[in-house]
């Protein structure tokens, strides 16, 4: 040990984050006091962001097993699901929050390239990226220079990475403003018996950090408090992360070249806390040790103390374990693509890390007393019901008056050309959507994005993997229980309208301060309302990301927004369904109940301004059975187009529809319900499909028969114009121009 | 005949031209690491897209020096055909290779969309045969706004040296149908041997009936006629 | 007065520089093996009209801080004359 150190104290433990309890718990864990290295090593992995302590107690009542999960969640870096042919999906999301408001740029760049190598790192080949995004009103400039900030981060990175974005969520609400949130998603495909695990055993096999140089980077709380016991540094910390996406290409291609030998042991990304983080985790689940000498590890900078490598968060690094004898092929790997690898270490019996710096021990910790599931702290925290949550229950639908007449139109207009609502197209052009020639939606618009497994030693593979994110955070506000399952079910009736069978979920779990009792109430109902669902899908949750803290001193907590990321599969080709209208005369259908309900909707907050009403109308099995009814139609080829009934109601359906082919429609409303509800009200499980003239009666017959779905004929596909009860609501001209270019209108 | 395809570091549309050539054409192709001194006997190279050292400094400035492009240069010299596509273009140019550069796009932003082509040239292989008027590719650049001096442009006008024009979906060549701003909506240039092409659509993205289009097929089935 | 503000906007020194990494490399390809360290910014230069000298420092000072530069990862330096 350092002899010339002082060692810490609870105070400085307090500004590490950590608990006086949890100093002594580690106290207790190493026999001694720790120092500040090792002090410092507790305070990021028993971190939230490590350890989930405040959250794992309730992700752990999630339902995590399927016949097809190959890892279930917190096994290896990702979720790893059965696709069959000895194939298998990998597939995360994660959040960058707090990074992309604070330079949305680097923020968002870095949050792409974190969860890519997540997927990478266990030998998948990325095929396709998702992102889910939540900014607050777009008319400050604050959030104009956000959104284009992390648009152009997530491009610059994903698109110089050449892996294709295909999908994602844009929502714009004030509860955002100071921060936003940046959920990135990926997933990739690997051979069922080629995935790399995250994994330290066999003594004597030698430890590489390979990749980027290591920096200060991402150590600011430590540093901080570092200056407690020794003097101030006089070099400046970096405040951001600057991604590499060239770097991150090299280190893709290198790292699925390396795991192919076969004579890699086990590989970890790093991410939050670094070299620690990889070295502990990979130990504790092989229960081995090791010996790392820090003086090896290629640094950017000069003079970096031995708790600022362990810590540091610089991007674009992994660290291998390979077989003893192998050191040369693998570093001739990583010299064929020019990328360092250093060997630091070996694995050593015993469950301890032992960290040299300069020939001295500078840190000596038990590997399975950092991690989570092993001596890493888990807490209850208290939960109180929010006073909102009654008063929302109190919205009283005749305290608005109906639309009628003109007001069809204006409301009409409104929607589609609200930020929430409008086409994404100004951000989703700016994603290369198109890179690996496997994107199925590029020219067959649908509700969910679709990706061709595409292998050169397959040649016309017919599988194709379907996925979404999707969450309406408004809705969970409202009810986290009711919301959250309605995040669940969207995403599953997503992938259903597209023709796949969804397989499995990854969540990623946006709140504010979980030592608020009413936060931590959203917390748990959410993941409540989430694992009722998941159950009821068959979709287990395979893993995610737990983000708390999105809140400032001035708004209060964002919504709570458990982003909900699906991935479905495809089997057959011809299943694979649109969602625009095809051909004048095709019947226009409405599937699953219609309802008296406008709560929630975008026309409720925004155009009534009405911000107090609970979730729409909502019941889990009445959802599940549209959604097999779906499935059936899909399945025998009854309907041409197939869309969900969601943000906007059923008339921003009907455009949705119509828009791509730049055709109309003419539908009629129905007796027994309020117009605004029926045209713009969000009650869930709804689906509008069109259907050929020629297959109606087949069609009637199939819901009609066993399934006894409800649903009812709206009109049919026109030429142009988009026409409700005999009247013109809008133009398909104007509607078109709305929908595409107000988003755009509205950034420039 | 025989395609090579160049990796260089960055590359990332290499795996999609291969896939392309070698499933959809049915043609022999092979990846050429960008470290080789050889072509491994190849009759056709193309460079692929994707952002060849990260794009860092100017796109396509770094790959134009990497140890392959001396066998390159000296293939396309000797009258060998060449094909930069996307990130392959940008390199071709900064090489010397096509006359021209490509700026930032005048919108100042990555664009990725279908978009529709015209071909011109009626007197080079890649070109000469395409008979409709507007061919669907897409596109997905930031730097794609092609630029020549006044004098350059003339003679690629008067040699027959411009392969596509950005058009509308019914083939006519508008303001409105220029994605990024390119000066005559020039979509893509040869030389004046008119071996070696440069082009900023992705043909290799609409080549697969799987993917709901396949017009890219056309073109890059023109190619094959140089056996003939 | 008139003035010409010539300002170099650099990433700071501990800051990645990913571009200054990546021409480092093709310096090398091109056989110029002995560069050690590349690092890109860029060069602005800005004519403008002040009252003053000092009016016209201030002015280039908000303009760098504000918005030439970004001031979480990078730093600038100018020169002014008149011209």
């Amino acid at each position: 040990m350092e002899h010339v150190e002082q060692l810490p104290t609870v105070e400085t433990a307090k500004k590490l984050g950590i608990l006086p309890e949890e100093f002594e718990q580690i106290k207790q864990i190493l026999g001694r006091t720790p120092n500040f290295t090792e002090l410092s090593i507790f305070s990021v992995m028993w971190s939230e962001h490590c350890s989930y302590k405040n959250s794992i107690v309730w992700l752990k009542t999630l339902p995590r097993d399927s016949d097809r999960m190959l890892a279930k969640a917190g096994e290896e870096n990702a979720g790893l699901v059965d696709i069959g042919d000895g194939l298998a999906c990998s597939f995360k999301i994660e959040s960058h929050n707090h990074p992309s408001a604070l330079e949305p740029y680097q923020g968002a760049a870095t949050g792409v390239g974190g969860i890519n190598r997540d997927i990478f790192t266990m030998g998948a080949r990325p095929i396709a990226q998702l992102n889910s995004l939540r900014f607050g009103d777009p008319k400050l400039a604050k959030t104009k220079w956000l959104v284009k900030g992390v648009v152009k981060g997530i491009g610059d990175y994903g698109n110089a990475f050449g892996i294709p974005t295909v999908g994602g969520e844009v929502f714009f609400d004030e509860c955002y403003n100071t921060n936003p949130l940046v959920n990135a998603f990926s997933a990739g495909i690997v051979e069922a018996g080629k995935v790399a695990k995250a994994i330290s055993y066999g003594v004597g096999n030698p430890v590489f950090i390979v990749g980027s140089a290591t920096g200060k980077d991402g150590i600011g709380g430590a540093s901080f408090a570092s200056e407690d016991i020794s003097e101030k540094s006089t070099e400046k910390l970096p405040a951001v992360q600057v991604g590499d996406p060239f770097m991150e290409k090299l280190l893709l291609e290198a790292t699925l070249e390396i795991i192919e030998t076969g004579y890699v042991v086990g590989i970890q990304d790093m991410g939050a806390a670094g070299i620690i983080c990889s070295t502990s985790e990979m130990s504790a689940k092989g229960e081995h040790g090791m010996i790392i000498d820090l003086d090896k590890v290629p640094t950017r900078q000069t003079n970096m103390k031995g708790w600022e490598i362990l810590l540091s968060e610089s991007q674009e690094r992994m660290l291998v374990v390979v077989e003893k004898g192998k050191e040369d092929d693998i570093k001739q790997i990583f010299d064929k693509w020019d990328l360092h690898c250093a060997q630091i270490g070996e694995v050593v019996e015993g469950g301890s890390l032992h960290f040299f710096q300069h020939g001295e021990l500078i840190a000596d910790v038990p590997a399975h007393d950092l991690v989570l599931g092993g001596g890493a702290p888990q807490y209850r925290r208290e939960y109180r019901e929010p006073a909102y949550y009654q008063e929302f229950k109190k919205f009283d639908l005749n305290s608005v008056s109906d639309v009628k007449g003109e007001e069809i139109g204006k409301v009409a207009k409104h929607l589609l050309s609200h930020p929430n609502i409008a086409s994404k197209k100004w951000v989703y052009e700016q994603y290369d959507s198109t890179v690996g020639t496997a994107n199925r939606t590029t020219n067959r618009p649908s509700d969910a994005g679709v990706v061709r497994i595409r292998d050169v030693k397959r040649p016309h593979y017919q599988k194709s993997i379907a996925m979404t994110v999707d969450c309406n955070a408004r809705y969970v506000n409202a009810d986290p229980f009711i919301g959250a399952q309605i995040a669940v079910a969207e995403a599953a009736r997503n992938l259903v309208c597209t023709g796949a069978e969804p397989l499995a979920v990854t969540n990623n779990l946006n709140f504010g301060n979980p030592y608020v009792p009413e936060v931590y109430w959203q917390f748990v109902n959410a993941v409540q309302g989430m694992g009722k669902a998941c159950l009821k899908f068959n979709t287990p949750v395979t893993g995610g990301n737990v983000s708390f803290y999105n809140q400032s001193s001035d708004d209060g907590p964002v919504f709570p927004t458990p982003t909900i990321g699906m991935i479905g599969l495809i089997e057959k080709p011809e299943n694979q369904t649109s969602l625009d209208f095809k051909n004048e005369g095709d019947l226009i259908c409405l599937v699953g109940q219609s309802q008296n309900d406008i709560a929630s909707s975008e026309y409720l907050y925004s155009y009534r301004g009405v911000k107090a009403s609970p979730a729409p109308a909502f019941d889990l099995d009445e959802e599940y059975s549209l959604q097999v009814a779906i499935n059936q139609l899909i399945e025998k080829q009854l309907v041409k187009s197939v869309h969900d009934v969601s943000d906007g109601g059923l008339f921003v359906t009907l455009a949705e529809s119509a828009l791509p082919n730049g055709v109309g429609f003419d539908v009629a409303t129905m007796e027994g319900y309020r117009k605004d509800a029926f045209l713009f009200g969000e009650s869930q499980s709804r689906v509008v499909v069109s259907v050929s003239p020629d297959k109606q009666a087949e069609f009637q017959k199939v819901l009609g028969g066993e399934l006894k779905t409800v649903h009812a004929l709206l009109g049919k596909v026109t030429s142009g114009g988009f026409v409700v009860d005999g009247q013109e609501v809008i133009s398909t001209a104007e509607a078109k121009d709305l929908y595409d270019n107000s988003l755009g209108r509205l950034m420039s | 005949m025989k395609f090579g395809v160049v990796v260089f570091p960055g590359s990332n549309c290499d795996d999609d031209t291969v896939y392309t050539l070698r499933v959809n054409l049915g043609q022999e192709v092979v990846k050429l690491w960008h470290k080789d001194h050889d072509l491994q006997g190849c009759d056709f190279v193309i460079l692929p897209g994707g952002f060849s050292y990260g794009d860092y400094l100017r796109t396509g400035a770094i790959a134009r020096f990497s140890p392959i492009m001396n066998e390159v240069i000296a293939h396309a010299n000797r009258g060998g055909y060449v094909m930069g596509i996307c990130n392959g273009f940008q390199i071709v140019a900064e090489a010397g290779l096509v006359p021209g550069v490509l700026l930032r796009n005048s919108s100042q932003r990555y664009i990725c969309r279908n978009i529709y082509l015209n071909p011109q040239s009626k007197s080079t292989i890649l070109t000469g045969g395409l008979d409709r008027s507007a061919y669907k590719i897409p596109i997905a650049h930031g730097d794609g706004r092609y630029f020549a001096d006044e004098d350059t442009l003339k003679s690629l006008n008067d040699n027959d040296q411009v392969l596509f024009r950005y058009c509308d979906e019914n083939g006519l060549i508008t303001e409105a149908a220029n994605p990024n701003g390119s000066l005559e909506n020039i979509a893509g240039v040869t030389n004046a041997g008119k071996n070696v092409f440069g082009m900023m659509p992705h043909p290799e993205r609409a080549s697969d009936p799987a993917l709901g289009n396949a017009d890219g097929r056309f073109i890059l089935e023109q190619l094959l006629a140089v056996t003939a | 007065m008139k003035f010409i503000a010539e300002i170099n906007v650099m990433p700071q020194k501990e800051i990645l520089d990913p571009q200054g990494k990546a021409v480092k490399l093709g310096l090398h390809n091109l056989g110029i093996d002995d560069v050690s360290d590349v690092r890109i910014g860029k060069h602005i230069t800005m004519a403008l009209d002040a009252d003053s000298e000092a009016d016209a420092q201030q002015r280039v000072e908000t303009a760098c801080s504000k918005l030439l530069a970004n001031m979480i990862m990078e730093d600038y330096t100018y020169t002014l004359k008149e011209g």
